[in-house]
């Protein structure tokens, strides 16, 4: 970013700063002159190191987002979140049941949700995180899968949460129930593992292990491309 | 919203779109003619940035001493160690432990887990939280051979033409023979695949594949399976401890050569330990943070290049250190997202690369560095680039042609991420193309493993971006996710049956590093250059002078 760039005024944990405008809340604190250790991390909101809250000029909502996908503006106050206390429960995904009881035993507090929605309002992945905790106190653990998938664990709607529910693993559970015991099976996968260990391949393979540069680099370029 | 100025040249993107769209339909993916040997060998020549002469450098140290490396590796290991050695007493361990796992994204949980199930005691240590790491940032896919038409022998193929053929063969057979199994150790553990209605694997191409093997979890494919490993590492306490914001910063070696422990720092109490491990996996991933050619990156944070440091000091050598990816399409606006990565998926569902005019000039699924530097071509010689207001220059990646041929609602259902991320910057790439230009994101190279993925020191294991000669000197996509567990689970299976059997242990020693400084002593590199950098550094210069850190080449955390 140039240095005659327009600046803007950000307030970091309270110490006014003035950093170039259009940068991320990422990019405002080491402008600032912070070395980020936590409250960063992939840095293109795929990671969920970033929860922030921040208010902007005079407004009284606090605002929740990722710091690196966040665009300061002028006047914002903001702090970084280092850290989600939250409860993971232990469990062996073998010995699981991909049922309603699952549920009560391992996520019991996602039965004293409100539907207040504060969840989905905090989300900065737009999940509709009520409607799949909404969807486990059913037990129907292929929406609560569905509708939580694109979530990063970044926390926020734990911290949000007035029932003190831990959306976010619970989320987690039902992802991996729902790939393990409600996804319908490959066919053709098990077939070919099966031609694997049988040993199918392995005289080709080592055919082609083997085979010199040129050769291999001839059989590569008049190979078929066929895609679906 | 783009400028005005970049809409003009989006209009005539929109005229050609019709009989681009109609291409499709009649070709498939065969929208342009694929590159021949010939063809591939020119463009890459000329314009990959690899192959300018400024980009490889002599290594002076070491291992590898005189061979040509990527300039920013050369540098970066011609350095010193962050403490003096000498001021730690070795035999006293802080942490002891059968596998020491350093890294803890797929590859170092995928050997965790491993190691964990087979009876190994873990130490799983990162330098940032478990499951930061590029594994989790991946979108587009993981390969393998588990179609009807499709083989093992097509996959291994395709991973070595990609490679230009420089590939270790032994190290690609078993990628792909393992590839299969690692789809179903996946699913088992509940890594939600993208599934046809009978539960078949929807698939898709990916640039150089002959076949569509491509499996996905949306455009969210890193961290489908990022996360689920996280989880059942959590799972496993008895097995697995875990270290957090901790940085190995130095390997221990016994009076034999064998690798015995690690010197640990503690990045926020700033404490130093001694770890003792019978075996120990480097899984500590790439160096897309090193910012190579000054190029933007897709990659992770730390992505630093922290374990191949600390293991060239200890001896291990380096494979194909002298190549680098860069993705093609890296995001070039808006300017918040510059080198983001736009997922190779979007391509292999129908977008196609077209220039200022509209004009289609390659196929879209050409490995990686071809595709790169036809872009790179077409911005430079052709000068049919499209400049962005702060003077980058990119090439359209035009996604709309995703819902033309997959159906309306194809990049909500299927890039749900990618959308996301331009949404966010009130761009809808359901309606306008993306501004896209070649961004760092993979070392094809790596330390060199064998099989088991041991490297050339005895109980010396690496897993992961930070090993070599899988890939030779281009990795496909989808090749990545898929080495993570195959050489993740290698590496930890083998680590735990070293472990196991129990090898006689000599006196710990650092006379390697004092050797290793010895050596960079004598080509006059000042004291203050040190490695593991661990973390990059953004801080402005105009800062940097009042913190009084400008004269130094790495963090100072």
């Amino acid at each position: 970013m140039s240095e005659k760039q327009k600046m803007v005024k950000v307030f970091i944990m309270g110490e006014a700063y003035d950093v170039p405008e259009g940068s991320t809340i990422v990019m405002a604190m080491e402008y600032a002159g912070y070395q980020l250790k936590r409250g960063v991390g992939c840095r293109e909101g795929f990671c969920g190191a970033c929860a922030t809250v921040y208010r902007e000029k005079g407004d009284y909502k606090l605002q929740g987002g990722l710091a690196c996908q966040t665009v300061v503006t002028d006047g914002m106050t903001l702090a970084q979140i280092p850290f989600v206390p939250a409860e993971k429960p232990i469990y062996d995904i073998k010995n699981l049941k991909p049922d309603i009881d699952t549920i009560k035993a391992l996520f019991p507090t996602v039965f004293r949700c409100v539907a207040c929605n504060t969840c989905t309002k905090a989300c900065p992945q737009e999940i509709q995180v009520m409607d799949y905790v909404q969807a486990l106190k059913r037990g129907d653990i292929a929406r609560a899968a569905n509708l939580s998938f694109d979530c990063i664990r970044c926390g926020l709607c734990a911290l949000r949460c007035p029932s003190e529910i831990v959306q976010y693993n619970a989320a987690t559970l039902a992802q991996r129930l729902y790939g393990r015991y409600l996804a319908k099976k490959s066919p053709e996968l098990a077939d070919r593992i099966v031609e694997i260990e049988e040993g199918k391949y392995d005289k080709e393979l080592e055919e082609l292990e083997k085979m010199p540069r040129e050769e291999l680099s001839k059989k590569y370029y008049a190979r078929e491309i066929k895609l679906k | 919203m783009y400028p005005e100025y970049m809409m003009k040249s989006i209009e005539m993107v929109e005229k050609t779109r019709p009989q681009r769209l109609e291409l499709a339909k009649k070709h498939g993916k065969q929208v342009f003619p694929p590159m021949n040997e010939k063809e591939r060998e020119i463009v890459l020549n000329r314009f990959h940035p690899d192959y300018k002469k400024e980009s490889r450098s002599e290594v002076r140290v070491g291992v590898n001493k005189g061979e040509q490396l990527t300039t920013e590796v050369a540098d970066l290991l011609e350095s010193y160690s962050r403490v003096d050695p000498a001021i730690f007493d070795l035999n006293k361990a802080d942490y002891d432990t059968d596998v020491l796992v350093i890294g803890a994204g797929s590859a170092g949980m995928a050997a965790a887990i491993t190691a964990g199930i087979n009876g190994s005691d873990v130490l799983l240590v990162t330098k940032l939280r478990i499951g930061d790491s590029n594994s989790m940032m991946a979108q587009g896919g993981i390969q393998a051979a588990d179609q009807k038409d499709d083989s093992p022998v097509l996959h291994y193929l395709d991973v070595m033409g990609g490679g230009h053929f420089d590939n270790k063969p032994d190290l690609a057979k078993a990628l792909v023979n393992d590839g299969p199994v690692a789809i179903k150790w996946l699913e088992e553990l509940g890594v939600m695949f993208d599934k046809n209605q009978d539960g078949s694997m929807m698939v898709k191409p990916g640039g150089g594949t002959c076949r569509s093997r491509m499996h996905s979890t949306r455009d969210y494919t890193g961290a489908g399976i990022c996360r689920v490993l996280r989880d059942e590492v959590y799972n496993m306490p008895d097995k697995i401890k875990y270290l957090e914001f901790t940085s190995i910063i130095e390997l221990i070696l016994d009076d034999k050569g064998q690798a015995v422990g690690v010197i640990a720092y503690h990045l926020e109490t700033r404490q130093y330990s001694i770890i003792k491990a019978r075996s120990i996996i480097i899984a500590t991933g790439g160096f897309g943070r090193l910012h190579i050619r000054g190029f933007e990156t897709t990659n992770h944070y730390g992505a630093t290049a922290d374990g191949l440091v600390i293991a060239y000091r200890a001896g291990a050598n380096l494979m194909f250190m002298d190549s680098v990816q860069y993705h093609p399409t890296g995001a070039v606006y808006p300017e918040q997202i510059l080198g983001f990565l736009c997922t190779e998926k979007i391509r292999t569902m129908g977008a196609q690369p077209v220039n200022i005019d509209g004009d289609l000039f390659v196929y879209p699924l050409e490995p990686r560095d071809v595709e790169a530097s036809a872009f790179i071509r077409e911005c430079t010689e052709r000068k049919k680039g499209i400049k962005t207001p702060t003077g980058k220059v990119g090439i359209w990646l035009d996604s709309p042609l995703v819902d033309q041929i997959n159906g309306e609602g194809a990049i909500q259902k299927y890039l749900p991420a990618m959308l996301r991320q331009f949404k966010r910057f009130d761009i809808d790439i359901v309606k306008y193309p993306m501004l896209v230009f070649p961004t760092l994101h993979y070392q094809n190279g790596g330390i060199e493993i064998d099989e088991k993925g041991e490297s050339g020191i005895p109980g010396l294991y690496v897993a992961g971006e930070a090993a070599g000669g899988i890939h030779g000197r281009n990795r496909l996509m989808g090749n990545s996710q898929l080495d993570l567990i195959v050489f993740g689970k290698r590496s930890g299976y083998w680590a735990s049956e070293r472990a196991k059997i129990g090898v006689k242990v000599g006196k710990p020693t650092m006379k390697h590093v004092y050797d290793y400084e010895k050596e960079v002593s004598a080509l006059d590199i000042p004291r203050k250059k040190i490695a593991p950098i661990i973390l990059p550094d953004y801080i402005p210069d105009h800062v940097k002078v009042k913190q009084k850190t400008t004269e130094y080449f790495g963090t100072l955390i």
